[in-house]
């Protein structure tokens, strides 16, 4: 599997870490369901899914869309600011 | 007909004409007291135990595609007992005592071989963990034996004992320990519970589940629909799917996990052996093939496909450990779907919708728990009420935080076992 990265190109997956689902954060520092959620539960689609990668050569964060099925990616961006 | 030695012989002796198939092809019936989805290892363990323990006369399992074509046909084969954590050590345990009379029990060969498992240290550090370990063993009623350097070299005379980067410093030895044919064992249960009136339905895969006033009532099937009093979710690779069938969003993502077989060799390796430097672990099956893996590929996935990356490093660690690996030649290789949840641990426990249970998240881990999770999970739909060996494999333990078992001490978060 190789990954694009929007400022290096096209990169071999060994350059990249896998940093989990990419889920908006709650709202607020209060323990509840959103936090539970937001931690623990996943949607794990066969499919389409959205998730972090950090590319380490060039240090950074990536939201890439990929289906979980056929490693095929849709897009890769860099990773929004977290909470927003 | 029960297997025998006598009845090998009648057969040998009159063309082998009198084998028939050992489980029946039954059309699914509208109605079920219980529903198993699932055919693989666990689903057809609890069916079985269902029947025998606690005297179903009414339940049927229904598989997507045929009995046994899972995870439980594509793992590397090993059952130990050798957990360390509350929760999972007398889940094991209760296992592993399955295991043991689980021949004699099926009527049926699932050549359980329990030829030893080694898992090497290499620090101090190690060194002391693997003495807690064994002695959390031991507590469990367990069998573990600590061994220093020479006697690893008296079991396993064939690792590299000179190099410098990774030091052999001892094993954990856990003569218990083991493999098992893994085809046979899905075989037994399914043969086994098809003798007591379970319908195993295949190529009758589940597309919706029916709820009613938050209690199920049934299954929607290729095969039409079929009513049921409970319905038991036991399809670790796909859980997060059939789950989200009733609604329900589980602590579940899905990664690969390759494996890799040799060509067929003469016996060399004696063992179970696990590399304690570089997740790499190896036996050698009864066909003469070295079974070897390591850790997963990491990433969400459902290709059952690994990549390059995880080859080279399972390769490399081979290599570190015992160099005359390097004659072999690697025959094929595949990757298995794990259920992987934050604590890398397994849940065995009833949903927030009534009459539906799960069983799910068996990690990397699954096959050496088919008995114990068969038996378990059939305790908890037959009764309503967990047995004791699995009472703290709970649903809400990462909401609640309380009775995580996190047996690598990573943290209870995604992506880290």
């Amino acid at each position: 599997m190789r990954l694009p990265c929007p400022h290096c190109g096209e990169r071999d997956l060994r350059e990249f870490t896998y940093k989990g689902a990419d889920l908006p954060l709650p709202e607020g520092p209060d323990w509840g369901p959103d936090w539970e959620a937001y931690l623990h539960l996943r949607r794990n689609p066969a499919g389409e899914t959205r998730d972090l990668w950090y590319h380490g050569p060039c240090g950074s964060w990536l939201s890439v869309t990929r289906n979980t099925a056929t490693h095929a990616v849709a897009e890769s961006r860099p990773a929004r600011e977290p909470g927003s | 007909m029960a297997y025998s030695g006598w009845r090998i012989i009648r057969e040998a002796l009159t063309g082998n004409a009198g084998w028939r198939p050992v489980w029946r092809d039954p059309e699914p019936k509208s109605e079920y007291d219980i529903v198993i989805i699932g055919g693989g290892g666990h689903g057809l363990a609890t069916a079985y135990y269902l029947a025998k323990e606690h005297g179903a006369r009414s339940v049927a399992v229904l598989e997507k595609g045929y009995l046994g074509g899972g995870n439980v046909g594509r793992n590397t084969t090993i059952v130990r007992a050798n957990y360390f954590l509350p929760g999972n050590s007398e889940f094991y345990s209760h296992s592993l005592k399955l295991w043991e009379g689980l021949e004699q029990d099926l009527n049926y060969n699932v050549m359980h071989s329990q030829r030893g498992l080694i898992n090497l240290f290499h620090s101090d550090g190690q060194r002391d963990a693997f003495a807690r370990r064994g002695n959390a063993m031991i507590n469990q009623g367990d069998d573990a034996v600590l061994l220093d350097r020479e006697g690893v070299r008296k079991h396993l005379p064939y690792l590299d004992f000179e190099q410098g980067r990774f030091p052999i410093y001892g094993g954990l030895y856990h003569p218990r320990g083991g493999t098992a044919r893994h085809d046979a064992v899905a075989w037994g249960y399914a043969r086994a519970a098809d003798r007591r009136g379970v319908d195993l339905v295949q190529n009758c895969e589940v597309t919706g589940i029916d709820v009613e006033g938050g209690r199920v009532t049934g299954v929607q099937t290729t095969r039409g629909a079929i009513k049921a009093k409970k319905v038991g979710i036991v399809v670790a690779g796909r859980s997060s799917q059939v789950a989200e069938m009733a609604g329900l969003r589980l602590p579940i993502e899905s990664h690969v996990l390759q494996a890799f077989v040799t060509e067929g060799l003469k016996p060399c390796i004696d063992q179970v052996v696990s590399f304690g430097m570089g997740h790499f672990y190896i036996s050698q099956s009864d066909k003469g093939g070295l079974v070897f893996g390591g850790d997963l590929d990491f990433y969400a996935s459902y290709a059952a496909r690994g990549n390059l990356p995880r080859v080279e490093h399972v390769m490399e660690a081979a290599m570190t450990l015992m160099p005359m690996i390097g004659q072999a030649k690697v025959l094929r290789s595949w990757g298995g779907i794990m259920d992987m949840t934050p604590d890398g641990s397994p849940i065995i426990d009833r949903t927030p919708v009534e009459g539906l249970y799960l069983d799910a998240g068996w990690c990397y881990g699954g096959f050496k728990a088919v008995p114990g999770s068969g038996f378990a999970f059939a305790h908890l739909i037959a009764q309503d009420r967990p047995h004791e060996s699995a009472a703290r494999m709970r649903l809400d333990r990462f909401a609640t935080g309380r009775g995580l078992m996190d047996e690598e001490g990573t943290g209870a978060q995604h992506n880290l076992h």
